[in-house]
């Protein structure tokens, strides 16, 4: 369950910023987890409950957007759509794939008060 | 660690050192403090539900979005840090961040990196399932390749130091870290695992992950390579079961190919599978027990290890 550990980065980052920028709460998180990227959106908001008790993003709501998977196609010499790791190219059906993207995992915005 | 929300995940424990980040209130830690009394419970997508004996009362669903029903009818203004709201005041204000979320992490695996590349050391973060013989493995490679280089050895497991003691019987210098709860290695327990250990110089340091497919995936830890350890003893579809760890990693070490003949694991489909998740994935059969495959082992370390030499 490394969503935990995730979590408690997240919360750190909102700490950092809260200093920085000088705000008390966190209203909302808006993050962009791509759908390559080996975390599960739902044990994310599950363990952000936890996570978050006490601290200044208490009850804050994680919006969470999903990039799509893209590969480079060596075969191909394009760049194709990959909704999982293990699919095949979808013009050549070859596996010759390098992700360039959808493995992010970012803290893109915070609504603060 | 409950099993749902994974809370509590901060006993790590260095050998020798024990830390607790945070505060232990009920013996089942949830690194959380509680405002409220009675019972939380979590309903997962299944429908099971697990309930939290807290001192507290709110029921969280858990598992659809982020919804929290609060089923007494009241709007508690009090629950925010100061405790208190000031009507008028509110000024919801948005904050760009376009930061990524294991940054700390990273920077910590950044650190290691700079003190390994000082140290001309070659680092490896070898994963795999628990039970993979993983430890075996490298009990073996330790003992062959006494003498030549120096070496340390990390050892990550939830709990005991079994792992860490085998290794030091092989006379190769070791630190066990304890994860508790913690499901992975991250990059800032192997900083402080080297404070006590030491970096080998011109040497080779071997970190063996908490056995866990999925979870020490994403944790940087400074490492020159990610080595993913496969026994021929599980199932040869798990790269497209557990494709992150296949994607991230260098190298398959396939183990325990002595036990073939009594199996029905079919090898090149497995690597099959493991290059239709990364095509350029290196691929080593060995075994600990017959010696196979250990030559091509201890070569690949030594190419590695002589590029990270100063």
């Amino acid at each position: 369950m490394h969503e935990m550990a995730l979590c408690r980065s997240i919360i750190e980052l909102c700490r950092e910023q809260a200093e920085q920028q000088g705000f008390r709460t966190v209203k909302t998180i808006r993050l962009a987890i791509g759908t390559l990227s080996h975390v599960e959106p739902q044990a994310l908001e599950f363990g952000f409950d936890a996570a978050s008790r006490g601290t200044l993003a208490e009850g804050a709501v994680l919006e969470i957007e999903r990039p799509p998977g893209q590969a480079f196609c060596m075969v191909c010499e394009a760049t194709v759509p990959l909704a999982q790791r293990f699919d095949p190219c979808p013009r050549c059906d070859g596996h010759q794939l390098i992700v360039t993207g959808g493995e992010e995992m970012r803290v893109k915005d915070l609504e603060v008060e | 660690m409950c099993t749902v929300c994974g809370c509590g995940d901060g006993e790590t424990k260095v050998e020798g050192h024990h830390h607790h980040d945070h505060h232990h209130d009920h013996g089942h830690d949830h690194g959380h403090h509680h405002h409220d009394h009675g019972d939380h419970e979590h309903v997962l997508p299944d429908g099971t539900v697990i309930r939290h004996g807290h001192h507290e009362h709110h029921d969280h669903h858990h598992g659809h979005g982020h919804h929290h029903h609060h089923d007494d009818g009241v709007i508690d203004l009090g629950r925010g840090p100061a405790g208190t709201e000031v009507p008028g005041m509110s000024q919801t204000r948005l904050v760009q961040i376009e930061q990524d979320i294991l940054a700390k992490n990273d920077s910590f695996a950044a650190v290691n990196r700079q003190l390994f590349a000082a140290r001309g050391a070659f680092v490896l973060n070898l994963m795999s399932s628990p039970g993979s013989g993983k430890t075996t493995l490298l009990a073996r490679t330790l003992t062959d390749l006494k003498g030549r280089f120096p070496v340390a050895v990390i050892e990550g497991d939830q709990q005991t130091s079994f792992d860490a003691d085998r290794i030091r019987a092989t006379g190769a210098p070791a630190i066990q870290i304890n994860t508790g709860k913690g499901c992975h290695l991250d990059a800032q327990m192997v900083t402080q695992a080297l404070g006590r250990l030491g970096t080998p110089e011109n040497g080779v340091l071997f970190i063996e992950n908490v056995g866990n497919l999925v979870c020490p995936v994403g944790f940087d830890l400074g490492e020159a390579h990610k080595v993913v350890v496969l026994s021929v003893t599980e199932g040869e579809d798990k790269p497209l079961k557990y494709p992150n760890m296949f994607a991230a990693a260098d190298l398959l070490l396939v183990t325990k190919v002595d036990l073939l003949p009594h199996l029905t694991f079919d090898v090149e489909r497995m690597i099959a599978y493991a290059r239709q998740i990364k095509p350029s994935l290196e691929v080593l059969p060995v075994s600990a027990t017959s010696g196979e495959g250990l030559e091509a082992w201890y070569a690949w370390i030594d190419a590695g290890l002589a590029k990270a030499r100063r």
